[in-house]
């Protein structure tokens, strides 16, 4: 920021305004400081996280059952003295989990059978268990026995409505094309999902609405949709008083949680360490013990009595299994510095290198008008695709957690930032560069001293803007590991519950404002006197 | 000295300047004078390298203006142009002293140079923290002028430097200028629009007209021996304008 500064009418006395040029200096060094120690709080914790003693990591996907069960499952190893954490941070649906496991940023996760045959490994035949193990095999993965339960997929509806319409079987649903279906975006997506159900009975409804799993029944309950799909241990299916289509067709396979792992032995593709057989003697321990009743009750818990998931989980194992796990629960102070910490460390990192990268970008398309222009148009289109997409295209390159994250944001930065440094540039009065040129100094000197200077304050409103998209954006990052804001919003969205969610969305927007007023700040100490 | 040799300029067909060969002597103060268009501050603008021309070349004691060079040269010619062209961002004092300390120069050296410039222009030292905008118009000329001299070059250009003043700091302005140019003894380049200016300026006169000279001597040659009758018309044009006003 230094080069930007300028000395003020205060400082009058000759000797004291004539210039030293250690003055930018110290402040380029403070400047380098500061990024250091950026970078090296960020690798540690890059460290930290992955190689340190490793402890098992448990992941699952973002739904309460799948929490409910990881979070279980992470307890439960504690019990039997194996070192777990139950990762919540990495959280998502099928395809971030299962590629999570793939490059080893997570060690364990619950899947179910049916999504394993048809949406994972795209093959209907595979109905036994020996039968996916077998595929699994040569991905370097294995799955334990099944937990107990079946949760399958079910369409229901309010049961006064199916009522009325006379529904009972899915096939029923031909007759009333006017119906209005709302689905997860899963199964909106998924083979084994909508496409295949449609196909399978012939339904003539379209266009259904996606939403979160947990804001369908909301939906269903206001009358804004007439059919939704439902997992059969869903507490709601109780509480809302809902009605199961049967599935009169057998579209639906049967869907069992299983614990999907890296194995021993096996020369797979799956990237990571493989699971030790303690910790997998210790996995079997949870294999066929808990019944559809006791899920569907542990879900009712979490969902409609808004119980954290760990307590619900520590609940389960010491009335089910009689060991004694300790619900791990962070105050919502301590919750809130954690997650600003992380919000914070992603837009600062992806900032940094935004601007580093940008500013010479910036200053190479004014000279370039032609370069200046395509490199425009190739940021525009980053600045087009949807961010949730970008994340995921990203997992299969650098994995999930922090670092996708800022790669995204940083990627989304790039256009105002260059865009504010080639407009800067380029607005300069020509008389004002042809002095500086007819003046004999040397290109570099013209850039540092001149021609930045002059273009600071649009190359600031570019960096200002980055900041607030960017803090906004980085909110998703909690999608794909890489905590935040994020994090509080998901989880609130999956308990449905409002104070969850403003834990989360007030920091972001008190966050993208403070960046505001402090980038209009150093804009006000850049401004020259008039 | 300073010499252009077979210098000429086209813009998109349009010549400005047809093939000059024109030397101004050491320690002489010429202007270049004519109506808008005739080409004098492409002229000075070669002469400064900020434009190239199609053919020729710059001379300064001898020695050729080259690509390779063009930043030493400069640092032998101070430039001025209208408005002064001062950095908006620096202060007076660092607008003076950037070059010299880009060049790295001793500080006791800047100091002492800035303080002889001060007296040399008649500015007061508490002008140097403040920034241009917060300048009168002379004033700013007259930092322009120190930040051209900073470095004592041999040359001195300057494009209509008192272009954009109001007519009393103008004559003050001018008056300044004539006692410096008469010290200093510099190979002055004035280029203006205003006959009395160039008359109670410069040494000599080149009257320019769609890229060329017409007439080049004093004003009293250029008024009693007009090489043509456009040198006639111009001088009656510049006398009307003075009576109109």
């Amino acid at each position: 920021m230094s080069i930007y500064s300028h000395r003020t009418m205060s400082e009058n006395a000759i000797q004291t305004i004539y210039p030293n040029n250690c003055a930018d200096g110290k402040g380029l060094i403070r400047c380098l400081c500061f990024v250091g120690v950026l970078l090296l709080v960020y690798f540690s914790e890059c460290t930290f996280s992955t190689a340190q003693s490793a402890p098992l990591r448990v992941g699952s996907k973002r739904d309460t059952e799948s929490v409910i069960l990881g979070s279980l499952t992470a307890a439960w190893l504690k019990t039997r003295k194996i070192d777990a954490v139950y990762r919540g941070d990495i959280s998502g649906g099928t395809q971030v989990l299962w590629r999570a496991l793939l490059h080893g940023d997570i060690d364990v996760y619950p899947e179910f059978t049916g999504t394993l045959a048809r949406e994972i490994l795209r093959d209907e035949k595979l109905t036994t268990i020996a039968a996916l193990r077998e595929r699994l095999a040569p991905l370097g993965l294995t799955i334990g026995e099944p937990l107990g339960f079946e949760d399958n997929y079910g369409i229901g509806m309010r049961a006064e409505r199916a009522r009325e319409l006379g529904l009972t079987r899915i096939s029923d649903l031909r007759a009333h094309p006017t119906l209005r279906f709302g689905f997860s975006h899963d199964f909106l997506d998924r083979a084994d999902g909508f496409p295949g159900l449609q196909k399978r009975y012939g339904l003539p409804q379209q266009s259904p609405l996606g939403f979160e799993h947990e804001l369908a029944y909301r939906a269903l309950a206001e009358g804004r949709v007439d059919a939704i799909e439902v997992y059969t241990t869903d507490a709601e299916i109780d509480v809302y008083g809902m009605r199961l289509l049967e599935d009169d067709l057998q579209f639906f396979p049967r869907y069992e949680p299983v614990l999907i792992y890296r194995a021993d032995g096996l020369a797979g593709r799956a990237q990571g360490p493989t699971m030790p057989a303690a910790a997998r003697e210790a996995l079997r321990g949870l294999e066929g013990r808990i019944t559809r009743e006791e899920m569907m009750k542990m879900n009712r818990r979490a969902r409609i009595d808004k119980v954290p998931e760990s307590e619900v989980a520590a609940t389960f194992l010491r009335g089910k299994l009689g060991v004694t796990a300790a619900a791990e629960q962070d105050s919502r102070w301590t919750e809130i510095a954690q997650r600003t910490k992380e919000h914070l460390l992603l837009v600062l990192i992806s900032m940094l290198f935004a601007v580093v990268v940008s500013l010479p970008m910036g200053i190479l398309a004014a000279r370039l008008p032609r370069l200046g222009q395509t490199l425009l148009g190739v940021l525009g289109i980053f600045q087009t695709i949807p961010s949730l997409a970008l994340l995921v295209f990203m997992i299969p390159l650098v994995g999930i957690g922090r670092t996708p994250a800022v790669l995204a944001l940083f990627l989304y930065s790039l256009l105002p930032i260059v865009r504010g440094t080639t407009t800067g540039l380029l607005d300069i009065p020509a008389a004002l560069r042809e002095s500086a040129e007819a003046l004999g100094l040397s290109r570099m000197t013209q850039l540092f001293r001149i021609e930045l200077p002059l273009a600071s304050r649009s190359i600031l409103s570019g960096i200002k803007t980055a900041a607030v998209i960017n803090v906004g954006t980085a909110t998703i990052g909690a999608l794909i590991g890489a905590g935040g804001y994020g994090q509080p919003i998901l989880v609130g969205i999956r308990r449905d519950d409002i104070g969850t969610i403003l834990q989360g969305a007030i920091p972001a927007a008190v966050l993208a404002l403070l960046l505001q007023g402090v980038f209009e700040l150093i804009e006000r100490l850049v401004r020259r006197p008039e | 000295m300073l010499e252009l040799r077979g210098i000429s300029k086209s813009y998109r067909g349009q010549t400005v300047l047809h093939p000059l060969n024109l030397r101004f002597s050491a320690g002489r103060t010429a202007a270049l004078i004519g109506p808008s268009g005739c080409g004098k501050s492409t002229l000075l603008r070669v002469l400064i390298g900020l434009v190239a021309p199609d053919a020729g070349e710059v001379r300064i004691d001898d020695q050729p203006l080259t690509p390779a060079n063009v930043r030493q040269m400069r640092h032998r010619m101070g430039y001025v142009i209208q408005e002064g062209g001062l950095f908006p961002h620096l202060s007076a004092l660092d607008n003076v002293t950037l070059l010299a300390r880009h060049l790295k120069q001793p500080p006791t050296q800047v100091r002492e140079r800035v303080a002889e410039l001060l007296a040399l222009v008649r500015l007061p030292e508490d002008v140097l923290p403040r920034f241009p905008q917060q300048l009168s118009g002379g004033q700013r000329q007259r930092v322009s002028l120190m930040r051209a001299l900073m470095l004592d070059p041999e040359v001195l250009l300057l494009d209509e430097p008192m272009g954009a003043l109001d007519p009393m700091i103008r004559a003050d302005l001018q008056t300044d200028l004539r006692v410096i140019f008469r010290q200093l003894g510099k190979t002055v380049v004035l280029v203006t629009h205003d006959l009395g200016e160039a008359a109670y300026l410069a040494d000599e006169i080149l009257l320019m007209r769609e890229g060329q000279v017409v007439q080049r001597g004093n004003f009293q040659e250029l008024l009693n021996a007009p090489a043509e009758s456009f040198v006639t018309r111009f001088i009656q044009a510049q006398r009307q304008l003075l009576a109109g006003e």
